[in-house]
């Protein structure tokens, strides 16, 4: 057992709230096959060697490949135009699928086909939580943003090379 | 003016919107981080961490800085129950804090020389101050935990902090100091708050807590949180509900 935490006890998390969403991880077509399976964890970051912790270890469902319903074309950004289901995902709080239409290389809607219900078990989902994501996923690519926060770039090699691309621009 | 310099292993960008702020002041900030660099970097030998770790120095006998600094991370070693702590592997290593600490204190130098309205951005530790515009509030992009290019959420504030950890990054490798190994279950944890100092060291510690940390940063005056799952949810506090910024029409 990890030691002692100075959690408050259950009043102070459940006072805690907690809004949830579900965090869209949308890749960049593989080869094949031929749709983007928008909520796959595939390939979690080689530092997160977490074999507990992709959805549950809940496979997908059967019957729920993912269903390409437009021809995919190819775009500058890598992303295909078309219309993809992901496959479904399951973990203690329900289900979830979502449907992702690609145009112009640029997310343009995103569905909930599927979504955990906010049972009492479940509290700490908030199912009116889940269609901002939606909204700010698209507009996470449209939003003016000033700086970014992100795990800390800390390599020597990184250094460097942007300290190349600098020079290059100075140059 | 915007000014970007590679320091303390990553790029530390000073973007100052106000008129009439003196070069020298940003040249004193970013002189200011090359001094934290050569004070504080574990990768170089003669800093007075990697000698205060190999014995050569002792702490009584360390600059106001380090003090300063060592009684910072035991400040949050003792909040946080141990899940920050900068003994691991026998050496010292107070990287979790210091970053955020001398952003901090160059906002703070920044604004004693007239400075209103910029931000200071280091390696994804933010902190804005004022206005980047007009009546526009300054907006930080949380990082797409597997998606570079990407965020996952946005931020908008006047003044304020914020930091992230995570494991995606090569070179950043947090370790649970209570089981030795790398903490499961989140991809992110970002906290904002009043202070830098703090925000980088309570995501660091909450990074390390899990989902637990929500709570745990929840209750400390000031903070909120945002973590990123390792089953693909975010969840976030009460606090930074008001941080987030949020779609101006209706989803549907």
């Amino acid at each position: 057992m990890p030691s002692a935490m100075p959690i408050r006890p259950a009043a102070t998390l459940a006072a805690t709230a907690i809004g949830v969403v579900l965090l869209f991880a949308f890749r960049t077509p593989q080869a094949a096959p031929p749709a983007t399976a928008v909520t796959t964890p595939a390939t979690s970051p080689s530092s997160n060697p977490t074999p507990t912790a992709t959805p549950s270890g809940a496979p997908p469902l059967a019957g729920s490949s993912p269903t390409p319903t437009a021809t995919p074309t190819p775009a500058a950004s890598g992303l295909r135009s078309g219309t993809f289901t992901g496959q479904t995902y399951s973990d203690q709080y329900g289900n979830l699928q979502v449907q992702v239409v690609i145009s112009g290389g640029r997310i343009t809607d995103v569905k909930l086909l599927q979504y955990p219900r906010n049972e009492p078990q479940s509290s700490f989902i908030s199912s009116q939580a889940l269609p901002l994501l939606r909204e700010e996923v698209l507009q996470a690519q449209s939003a003016k943003i000033d700086a970014i926060s992100g795990a800390t770039f800390t390599s020597e090699n990184y250094a460097a090379s942007v300290q190349s691309a600098l020079d290059l621009a100075r140059a | 003016m915007v000014r970007a310099e590679p320091v303390m292993g990553t790029v530390v960008t000073v973007d100052i919107r106000d008129e009439g702020v003196p070069d020298a002041a940003v040249d004193g900030a970013i002189a200011w981080f090359h001094e934290v660099d050569a004070t504080f970097s574990t990768y170089r030998a003669e800093s007075e961490i990697s000698r205060i770790s190999r014995g050569e120095l002792g702490r009584s006998d360390c600059s106001a800085e380090v003090h300063e600094v060592l009684g910072l991370c035991a400040e949050v070693t003792r909040r946080s129950g141990g899940c920050f702590d900068i003994h691991l592997g026998g050496g010292l290593d107070p990287s979790g804090l210091v970053k955020g600490w001398s952003v901090q204190r160059a906002a703070e130098m920044l604004q004693g020389s007239g400075a209103r309205n910029f931000f200071i951005g280091a390696g994804g530790d933010v902190v804005t101050r004022g206005r980047p515009a007009g009546e526009q509030r300054w907006r930080v992009g949380i990082r797409h935990p597997e998606l570079g290019d990407r965020v996952a959420a946005v931020l908008e504030a006047g003044d304020l902090a914020v930091a992230t950890s995570g494991a995606y990054e090569r070179g950043e490798h947090i370790v649970d100091p209570r089981t030795g190994r790398a903490p499961v279950g989140l991809l992110s944890m970002t906290v904002a708050g009043p202070s830098l100092t703090y925000a980088d060291a309570f995501a660091t510690a909450a990074f390390v807590m899990g989902e637990e940390g929500l709570a745990w940063v929840a209750g400390i005056d000031g903070y909120h949180a945002l973590a990123i799952t390792a089953d693909r949810r975010m969840v976030w506090t009460p606090g930074m509900e008001m941080l987030l910024l949020r779609a101006t029409s209706p989803p549907g």
